[in-house]
């Protein structure tokens, strides 16, 4: 059968070349590999191999001709032993010029370009989230930092999983940087509790392998401002790689450690990464507040199939809160809390922005004004539910985190309000962030950066127009 | 003959010589590779084959609009991945960069699923959610196609963590190119490959350009097998258009880290005939270079040559095999043109479990 050869496309957005020579020709013999012309285009000249072996019988499109469409027949190789007479003539160009229509679609129902119809979404949950029955009543307490909650939550999932095992700089013989993988070498050995390098690209692209072949590495950065060298790693291959691979393979892993402004380290180390991570879909990102929310949340990342980017923080590593003292108390990832009921007005907050909330809450109440507080807990998948009923009830909304304001996880959370319940709402959204600045090292400057108290009831009044 | 020196390279010739005296480490030159018998001669002339005619019918399509964004094809480099596999075990790990489809072949992935991912159709290895660059299969033990240059190293190394982590005695075959050597996560890895004994290959594919920039204008070391020096991990430089010599140093390469010695780095002298990608015209190389290549070295033709010469096959037998193999190409061609696109809905599917 004589083979067409086509005018061919040298890049995804050419559709056009000027035939710029022919090398041979016709009746010239030509073998797979040869180059039998040069195309060019606006950007670079080429040379088109012919792919069989056979004579090239006819030119069609003769050298110094401007403005070729791709796809058009420029030649027609005929096969060995045919007569390439004939096969000029036996050219099956309509056939092999048009491409095979993609068949997903019937053509008549075809949209016009540009107006293609998009599947909707997938809907999150649309009903809110009751939190009270994460504890049976009646279920004892015990008072636990967040640093021994976090420790416990590790220690209690490597008893229970062989394939969880735990790597990053100083996690095993200095007992953690800050001291949350303390007693795990002790207990695990030195195969599951893994001291690198100071690499986190490479320990963090370890991390990610490994968790391809269904181990459950959780891997610690010393902080996630050094995570920034590793992003490629997180976003590239943690995030991507099972949608990339058609739902082949993908990566259970937990990268954790602590995230935002600790006190007086200044600009480099001091930055919030939750509105970073939580726009990539592929992540889940889990910021707890409480050492409870700590120690179930970490718990359920640890088992959750996909990538968790689990963001600390290290001055809420000492604080101590009332964890339930049960045998395995996991927690549901993408789930909020009502951290304290309200009428007034909604104030939403996660991580160390929800310190703030709370005593913005207290002094309000002194004032008559009773605020309902919202902990995400989880910023990705939000649950925008559990806040949307709440400003159902109240009609006025405040958003609080420490990071910056400009597409904050904050403006993710005033849009979403708009979308899903705007015709509740009996005023703006007002945000509290972190100030627009690199953080300043001075105390003064560093507290003016922040968010503080006095801005978070403000805020509240102002949504009040009180 | 050394790949090296057809190309006129002087420099890259004489850093040779002065690294393989300066080696105090385990680098070296490969000792002369071992004759094939009948039957592995025909074994790697069919699988090479294969390759060159799968990605020539994806440069085809390609051409024709039917595959697109980016497109990079392994010809002339096909010895590498084939002589490796020949070394390699059932359970052993495969992984690379984005010029994947000859690795997804000798794998054992099927040419219609790879050529299907390539045209974007539902049936493609990843569904066709992930193009050219991004194919897996857990079955055959690959784990991409990845597209971002020296991504694959640090996941490779991860691949031999696992290993190691659950004592299967399976070794991860990391490849990567010339370009990819300079990024800095691959000596993080090779630090950490080292400092824990990971059963681990590293095979440089040096075919000699980073996209366009040549070894000698990117690299101040252009003896990749000396790329593990400062971590005391053995190297060596093989002659990737051989595919008996890509296996014998496979053969040693894959026993010793297997044996529990640590990583191990082949640096694979080869040669892509074609540009960087689909798009590239590749004038940044004399077309001489690139003749000379094809006539002189080419990996298939060697092993034609000496298939006839052997008499293990006379001219209407290759013919016989060439036939076959384009009837399997075209087969994949066929299906991956007529085989619809996903599904609208699968938009949303895959992003987590």
């Amino acid at each position: 059968m004589p083979v067409d050869i086509l005018m061919p496309a040298l890049s995804p957005t050419m559709e056009k070349g000027n035939l710029a020579k022919w090398l041979k020709k016709e009746g010239d013999p030509v073998k797979s590999g040869d180059v039998i012309a040069e195309i060019e285009t606006d950007k670079a000249t080429m040379e088109v191999e012919a792919i069989d072996e056979g004579i090239l019988a006819k030119i069609v499109v003769p050298e110094g001709t401007a403005d070729v469409p791709v796809n058009e027949l420029i030649a027609i190789i005929a096969s060995e032993g045919e007569d390439p007479k004939s096969a000029a003539s036996a050219s099956r160009k309509t056939e092999a010029a048009a491409p095979a229509a993609p068949a997903a679609e019937p053509a008549a129902e075809a949209p016009a370009a540009g107006h293609e119809t998009v599947p909707a979404a997938p809907k999150a949950s649309a009903s809110s989230y009751d939190a009270s029955g994460e504890v049976p009543a009646g279920t004892e307490t015990v008072k636990m930092t967040v640093r021994e909650a976090l420790r416990d939550a590790m220690a209690e999932e490597m008893r229970r999983d062989e394939n969880v095992f735990v790597m990053g700089e100083e996690v095993a013989e200095y007992q953690g940087a800050y001291k949350i993988t303390q007693g795990l070498l002790q207990e695990f050995g030195a195969r599951r509790v893994v001291d690198t390098p100071i690499t986190e690209h490479g320990f963090a692209g370890i991390g990610v392998g490994a968790a391809f072949t269904g181990l459950r590495p959780i891997v610690e950065f010393m902080t996630f401002n050094f995570a920034m060298q590793a992003m490629d790693q997180l976003i590239n291959s943690a995030a991507k790689t099972l949608y990339m691979s058609g739902g082949q393979l993908g990566a259970p892993i937990v990268f954790r450690g602590p995230n935002g402004a600790a006190a007086r380290v200044a600009a480099q180390h001091s930055q919030c990464f939750a509105a970073w991570y939580s726009q990539v879909p592929g992540l889940k990102v889990v910021m707890p507040y409480s050492a409870a929310d700590a120690k179930g949340l970490l718990k359920a990342a640890i088992r959750d199939p996909n990538p968790v980017i689990f963001l600390e923080n290290e001055i809420l590593y000492g604080h101590t809160f009332e964890v339930p003292k049960l045998d395995d108390f996991v927690l549901p990832i993408g789930k909020a809390r009502v951290a304290r009921p309200g009428k007034d007005v909604t104030i939403v907050s996660f991580g160390i922005g929800m310190s703030y909330a709370e005593k913005a809450a207290e002094e309000l109440s002194k004032e008559g004004i009773e605020a309902e507080l919202i902990d995400l807990r989880t910023i990705r998948p939000m649950d925008i539910a559990t806040v949307v009923e709440s400003v159902k009830k109240t009609n006025r909304c405040v958003a609080v985190e420490e990071g910056w304001p400009q597409s904050g996880v904050t403006s993710e959370i005033g849009m979403r309000i708009m979308e899903e319940a705007f015709d509740y709402l009996d005023a703006p959204v007002i945000r509290v962030t972190g100030k627009d600045v690199p953080m300043p090292y001075a105390a003064n400057l560093e507290k003016l950066a922040l968010p503080n108290v006095g801005e978070v009831v403000q805020a509240a009044k102002a949504v009040l127009y009180r | 003959m050394s790949v090296a020196a057809v190309n006129g390279a002087k420099p890259v010739s004489a850093a040779k010589a002065k690294s393989s005296k300066a080696a105090s480490t385990k680098s070296g030159k490969a000792p002369a590779a071992a004759a094939f018998g009948k039957d592995e001669e025909l074994s790697a002339y069919k699988q090479m084959l294969l390759i060159r005619r799968f990605e020539e019918k994806a440069g085809q399509l390609y051409g024709m609009g039917l595959i697109g964004g980016f497109c990079h094809l392994y010809i002339g480099q096909e010895a590498v991945v084939i002589g490796m596999q020949m070394a390699a075990q059932e359970g052993d790990q495969v992984i690379t960069g984005y010029r994947d489809h000859g690795h997804m072949l000798a794998t054992g992935m099927e040419a219609r699923g790879v050529m299907a991912e390539l045209t974007g159709r539902k049936s493609g290895y990843s569904a066709g959610k992930g193009g050219s660059m991004h194919m897996f299969s857990k079955e055959k033990n690959f784990y991409g196609g990845h597209g971002i240059v020296g991504g694959q190293v640090s996941l490779g190394t991860g691949l031999a963590f696992a290993n190691k982590y659950r004592g299967n005695g399976a070794v991860c075959l990391t490849y990567f190119g010339d370009g990819a050597a300079n990024q800095g996560q691959v000596y993080e890895s090779f630090n950490m490959a080292e400092l824990w004994k990971l059963p681990i290959v590293y095979v440089i594919e040096n075919n000699r350009y980073a996209m366009g920039t040549s070894v000698v204008r990117s690299s101040a070391q252009t003896d990749f097998s000396r790329r593990g020096a400062s971590f005391n991990i053995p190297g060596e430089q093989v002659d990737g258009m051989d595919v008996r010599a890509v296996k014998a140093a496979a053969e040693r390469a894959i026993g010793l880290t297997r044996a529990g010695k640590g990583p191990y780095i082949l640096e694979m002298q080869t040669y892509r005939y074609r540009g960087h990608s689909m798009s590239d015209p590749a004038k940044y190389r004399a077309k001489d270079e690139v003749d000379k290549m094809r006539t002189d070295h080419d990996p298939i033709e060697q092993v034609r040559q000496r298939l006839i010469e052997k008499k293990w096959a006379n001219e209407d037998d290759l013919k016989k095999i060439d036939v076959e193999i384009r009837a399997v190409v075209n087969d994949a061609a066929e299906f991956a043109t007529h085989d619809p696109e996903p599904d609208p809905s699968e938009l949303y599917t895959d992003i987590l479990l």
